[in-house]
């Protein structure tokens, strides 16, 4: 069991003489997003923290049931429109699974190139998030800036911005324009130019290292005990990522790193994304040099089903292990869909971090924990 | 039942008129006769031997030699200085253009534009200063604005506090000297007036946040506080190096004293410390505690809208002026500078019309070279907000009580070592 320390004198009951303030962190608030945090404060520190999400439930799972294969595709990636293609994914590996289809070998290139484009497209707007949060507006402004680069990649091989609706049970949607490998690299060296130049403004700057040092420290326990994933659980120092233990499409061809650092805290959570950009821009280049020539897509009848079935996948998103249950009834209209997102469970280690920290300390540790209310509630 | 009345363009136009129609009679008929029959019986001033009479005054505008002395004339009363130039319109317009310097140099610190449409069109002429009537367009919005006052506030103060706010940051300004004379109050305690006039800025925003009857910004007005404890007291010390060097705490003479060298030469630490003292008295990024977006909403002025927020704003970027020009005449030498605007020829350098004498060189050069100083001074002071997160309050509340004090104790020793190593005279560098 995790066991809650505070500071001596602290009160953590509420008392009859006000000394307990309860904050209502959210829904309208500039510190939260679409989720409510109800927070006690004592003086500066924070006794009691109550994540409330379900503000943005759109019942995505029901609506799954509604809808054939094709169909779900354009729905499914609204709950995490930043990470549109990571969204997606396992859904699409799990139809395959159930229709034993067979994905062309050029297609399984093209959608580890896209889908780690959009997870860094994604991380780069959780980073500018966490600049402002920390009340740093340059550093708001220019992953949001540097962001167009990628979202000029995804838009070149979709035709859409964001919401690409890209990946299709039997591989992609349509093939890359002849132009996409050139302007790919092009984009991405400049763009890791880019992240260097984030390194001096940013990750050393002494009042950014101040306000996340030892910070919201999650012990590699604490981290394993809770359920988190992804880059959270990777800072605690626990090596997971589900492209090495479990690879899936051609991962298990490519090199790349699985980035940990020990420290566990703020600024180890913040910094553990950005260095998996570089291993991200790595294997997007991998991928464009090994990628063979040939068909995308597996033809499909019209109204595609499987036999009576279930697939359970699961794939690295940008913020962590998201996964799919499917169950098939034979019918085009799958019987049952559950999301397992990572962000529900990085509510978990909220109200764990946040008692006794400082309310100063609130935005760097709600944010560092890459909890998106509108994925979370699904 | 409820009629919806349809919107008429024909209508509307017909109910301007019919506006106009009123005003115009209501002016002629009622508000001109008054005008003239109160001008009548009013004792007209005697400017130069000219009876100046409000008959007079369309001849005063087309004829300098009548309007010339006229304007040297009001720029020489209090009250022109006072609510014109060293006073309240000039700082209020140096703010604006600082809020809009802000915004361009941030934009091109950030990879953005900023302001850009507002205003492109008019100033055809300086397409780089694209946007400068956005400033414009917020006053307008901030005044057009309603004001709501949260339920269960304490009214006057909550009305009270922007007003405050606003004649505390004018009086700061009014004991700036800008040139020679060109000050609103010289008084021989200058710097103590300062000192005790930025006490009332977070006493004022503990009242507000207070009488917001709201939990941010009670929050809010509480950082402020201790923001204050934190940092009055180093903020005090590191000027008193320049007081033992100029022996005086007259802004005025203080200047002067800095006639052969600058104190910021003579006292980089003092100059160090009371530019990051007044970045927090400021609540500029990053001490901006009390502001704190993503923690506290808006800090103490979350609950303020409209045009008591705009008042705020404004009050606080005349403080900003305040002290970026306290600084330039703490430590930059205040209007001293080398000659080198001339209004004329060399041997008749003073800006003269029609044989009118409106300045002396001597003043114009004051005025261009404390502007200038200033302007950067404060274009300094907003570069932290590019660069920079906000820091933690403990942090805040150590680097305030034991690095700064200790520091501008040093400067301070610094300061008395000089004088009685018999480098310096109290009035000014090696005895001048």
């Amino acid at each position: 069991m995790i066991q809650l320390t505070l500071p001596s004198g602290i009160q953590v009951e509420p008392s009859e003489d006000g000394r307990i303030l309860t904050l209502s962190v959210g829904p309208q608030h500039p510190g939260s997003g679409h989720f409510r945090l109800i927070v006690q404060v004592d003086g500066d520190i924070i006794v009691d923290a109550d994540p409330d999400p379900g503000y943005v439930h759109r019942g995505e799972e029901k609506m799954c049931e509604y809808r054939n294969w094709i169909q779900n595709i354009p729905h499914l990636e609204r709950p995490m429109i930043a990470d549109s293609c990571g969204i997606l994914y396992p859904f699409v590996l799990a139809c395959e699974e159930i229709g034993s289809i067979k994905v062309p070998e050029r297609a399984k290139y093209i959608r580890i190139i896209m889908a780690e484009i959009n997870a860094m497209i994604f991380e780069l707007y959780w980073l500018a998030i966490y600049g402002i949060f920390l009340g740093h507006s340059t550093m708001f402004m220019w992953p949001m800036g540097d962001r167009e680069l990628l979202i000029d990649l995804a838009e070149m091989a979709t035709g859409a911005r964001v919401t690409h609706a890209y990946f299709v049970p039997g591989g992609v949607r349509n093939d890359l324009p002849d132009t996409f490998r050139d302007k790919a690299i092009r984009q991405l060296d400049y763009f890791k130019h880019r992240l260097d130049q984030y390194k001096d403004i940013f990750y050393t700057n002494p009042l950014f290292l101040d306000r996340t040092e030892r910070v919201g420290v999650l012990t590699a326990q604490d981290a394993i005990n809770l359920g988190v994933t992804g880059p959270v659980l990777r800072a605690s120092g626990v090596e997971h990522d589900i492209r090495k233990i479990e690879p899936y499409d051609v991962y298990d061809e490519l090199d790349f790193k699985v980035i940990t650092m020990k420290t566990g805290d703020s600024y180890a959570r913040a910094y553990v994304p950005y260095l998996e950009m570089y291993e991200r821009i790595n294997i997007i280049k991998q991928c464009l040099e090994k990628m063979p020539s040939g068909p995308v897509r597996t033809k499909l009848g019209p109204n595609p089903k499987g036999p009576v079935g279930e697939a359970f996948k699961r794939v690295e998103a940008g913020r962590g292990e998201l996964a799919y249950y499917v169950v098939s009834d034979g019918t085009p209209k799958p019987y049952r869909i559950k999301l397992s997102v990572p962000s529900f469970r990085m509510i978990a280690a909220m109200p764990h971090l946040l008692k006794g920290a400082k309310l100063a300390d609130m935005p760097a540790i709600y944010w560092s924990l890459n909890y998106w209310p509108v994925e979370a509630d699904r | 039942m409820t009629t919806v009345t349809q919107f008429s363009f024909t209508d509307f136009v017909k109910s301007l008129l019919w506006l106009a129609f009123w005003i115009l009679m209501i002016v002629t008929l009622i508000i001109l006769p008054i005008i003239f029959i109160v001008l009548f019986y009013v004792p007209a001033p005697e400017i130069e031997g000219i009876e100046i009479t409000p008959y007079l005054l369309l001849s005063m505008m087309v004829n300098p030699d009548i309007g010339v002395p006229l304007l040297k004339a009001t720029m020489e009363t209090t009250f022109f200085k006072v609510a014109v130039f060293p006073g309240f319109t000039f700082a209020a317009l140096f703010a604006t253009i600082i809020i809009f310097f802000e915004r361009k140099f941030l934009a091109k610190m950030q990879l953005r534009v900023g302001p850009y449409h507002a205003g492109r069109e008019v100033l055809w002429w300086a397409r780089n200063f694209g946007g400068f009537f956005q400033m414009l367009a917020d006053l307008l919005k901030l005044i057009s604005k309603e004001i709501i006052i949260p339920s269960g506030a304490d009214k006057p103060i909550f009305w009270a506090a922007p007003v405050v706010l606003t004649v505390v940051a004018s009086g700061l300004v009014a004991l700036i000297p800008v040139a020679p004379g060109w000050v609103v109050a010289d008084i021989d305690v200058g710097l103590l007036a300062v000192f005790a006039l930025l006490g009332f800025f977070p006493l004022t925003a503990l009242l507000a946040s207070w009488a917001s009857n709201s939990k941010y910004p009670f929050i809010g007005g509480l950082r402020a506080l201790h923001q204050m404890i934190a940092y009055e007291i180093p903020l005090i010390l590191s000027v008193l190096g320049v007081v033992i060097l100029s022996g005086s705490l007259n802004l005025s003479t203080m200047v002067e004293a800095q006639q052969n060298y600058w104190f910021i030469l003579l006292l980089p630490i003092g100059a160090f410390v009371f530019f990051i003292t007044a970045l927090a008295e400021l609540e500029r990024v990053p001490f901006d505690l009390p502001e704190a977006e993503s923690e506290i909403v808006a800090g103490w002025l979350t609950e303020y809208s409209g045009m008591a927020y705009g008042l705020i704003q404004l009050a606080s970027y005349m403080k900003l002026y305040a002290l970026a020009a306290l600084f330039v005449t703490l430590f930059m030498g205040g209007w001293m500078g080398p000659e080198i605007l001339r209004f004329g020829p060399p041997w008749e350098p003073d800006l003269m019309i029609r044989g009118h004498m409106v300045l002396t060189v001597e003043e114009g050069n004051a005025f261009f070279w404390f502007i200038v100083k200033t302007f950067g001074i404060a274009v300094l002071m907003l570069l932290p907000r590019g660069i920079n997160p906000r820091i933690k309050i403990d942090i805040l509340l150590r680097t305030g009580w034991a690095k700064l004090i200790a520091v501008a104790f040093i400067n301070v020793f610094i300061a008395l070592g000089l004088l009685y190593a018999g480098v310096i005279h109290p009035v000014g560098v090696v005895g001048t």
